[in-house]
Parts: C-alpha cells; structure tokens; sequence
C-alpha cells in the first residue's frame, strides 16, 4: 500500500494512510501516516460502529488538512474495545496464508535435513 | 497514546518487521490546495473488496500455487454500494468482518455523514479496492494499478485521498 501511496501523492493528489503499522509506513516515508492501534482488517473501527469508523476518518481528514510537511505521523488515541487475545484470533484468516504455509513447509524442512 | 505496531502481529513475524530495511527515494509530497470543506475526497483499502455480481474476484486460486504472488489488479467501488453487493477476497486477513460492515475498511457512510456535516465537500462518486499481499516488489502496482488508479481520481477530480492498508 505504502506504493500506491507515494504514486499517488507524488501525481499531486495528496493522501493520508490510516494503518495498524505506523512504524513500517514512516520507513516508506509516506507523506501523512495516521497510527491506529486496530487488529488488521478493520482500519476504521468495530463493525457496526459508525461514530468509531467516523471518529477514525475524521482523524485521517484532520491530518490532511493541519500537516505541513511530509513524513508527519499522529497516532490515535483508541483503544480497541476488545481484549487483545480475542481481537488477535479474530483477525487471522481462516485458512493458513499460502506464503506462511510455505514458510513453515520450509523450516520444517530444514529440521528434517538438519536431524539427518 | 503511541500506537503499537506489533501489537496484533504473530510474534515471530515482529522481528522481521523491525529490522525490515526498505529503501525509497525520498519523501513526497502534495498539498491540499483547498479547504476541505470544499475538497471531494475518496478512499482506498486493501482489503480485497470487489462488486460480487458486477466484477471479479482477486485472484486467489494463483495466490494458493504460487504463494509470492498476489492479484495485483484493482476495483473501482461507488459511493453509494449496498453492503449485500459487495464481497471480499484476501487470504491475509479475516474477510467476514467487512463483508459484514464494508465500513471497517471502507468508510463510504461514515464519509458519506461528513459530507452531509460540511467537514468535506464531496465524497468520490468512485472508491478503489486492491488486494493487499504484494509480495514480489510491487512492479505491477508500480506499473500498471498505480498510474491507473491516478488516472481515475484525476477524471473523478479527486482532491485527496484517504488510504488504507487491511
């Protein structure tokens, strides 16, 4: 996404990126990064929630209009209304991810060859 | 408060995330050459959205034989979509959340009563969807979704856009 972003920004559209990795969207230099500390798949707040998905829009619109150079960051101060361990399940897909099951084929792999 | 990062990664994804070392060529920059109260604004997800009676699916049964690749395409969704018109296709996350609400990723209502509020002009009559597992650098984003996507906020005369990674 962080691509997408600078393509954008730099035709001359300016852009906010709303997103749960602040940390990686600074290394990309994005011009205006707005920090949520959301479980993924869900940037804008808890299903059915429109005042959350309002409130977290209304932010990345503030940071569209109040920053005045690039690579500035706000973080949102919102706390997901659900306790860590559940809203970590929640967002895994339910099937393993094709490049993660690969992953894990090779490590295992390794051992297999390391045991030999 | 500081936002986490890693806080709903799996752990043993964190340490390659924090050391990641990803290089670009400088920051960029565009002004917002107006008040928003008068700008048309549109939005972005990766969350693999797409029209289910209208448009594809992403492409994941390639994603399955070959895991580095990810549909690199991208879907032009409108303002005014109904939730039962949509579906979702991302094998990174868990789709049920927004094709139960769109508006966890896609905040066409919310946006939509900022419009009616006067925060901004316009909400886009068009807003854009991709899959979000860009693996191997990018280099159709960079080449072909990208600029077509510019090309589409340009005729929309979209005067910024708000973007978000799923």
């Amino acid at each position: 996404m962080p691509v997408l972003a600078r393509i954008i920004e730099a035709a001359g559209i300016p852009t906010v990126t709303v997103t749960m990795m602040p940390d990686l969207a600074t290394k990309t230099r994005l011009s205006r990064v707005l920090g949520v500390e959301f479980p993924f798949g869900q940037a804008f707040g808890m299903i059915g929630d429109l005042a959350m998905q309002r409130e977290v829009a209304a932010a990345a619109l503030r940071l569209l209009e109040t920053a005045q150079e690039p690579e500035t960051r706000r973080d949102l101060d919102i706390t997901w209304p659900i306790d860590t361990k559940t809203a970590y399940r929640d967002w895994q897909p339910p099937e393993i991810s094709p490049i993660v099951a690969a992953s894990l084929e090779q490590i295992r792999k390794a051992r297999r060859d390391a045991a030999k | 408060m500081a936002v986490d990062s890693f806080k709903y990664l799996p752990k043993s994804f964190i340490p390659m995330f924090e050391n990641i070392d990803i290089q670009v060529d400088g920051s960029v920059w565009a002004p917002l050459e107006k008040p928003l109260a008068e700008a048309t604004v549109a939005v972005l997800t990766s969350a693999g959205v797409f029209l289910k009676d209208s448009q594809e699916t992403f492409d994941l049964e390639r994603e399955r034989r070959e895991p580095t690749w990810g549909d690199p395409t991208w879907r032009a969704i409108p303002s005014d979509v109904a939730q039962e018109d949509i579906d979702a296709a991302h094998l990174h996350i868990n789709t049920e959340h927004v094709k139960q609400d769109l508006g966890v990723a896609l905040p066409l209502r919310a946006l939509a009563a900022l419009q009616a509020d006067g925060v901004i002009g316009k909400l886009a009559a068009e807003n854009y969807s991709v899959m979000g597992y860009q693996q191997n650098g990018c280099e159709d984003w960079r080449a072909t979704t990208g600029p077509e996507i510019v090309n589409r906020l340009r005729h929309e005369a979209v005067d910024a856009i708000i973007l978000a990674p799923a």
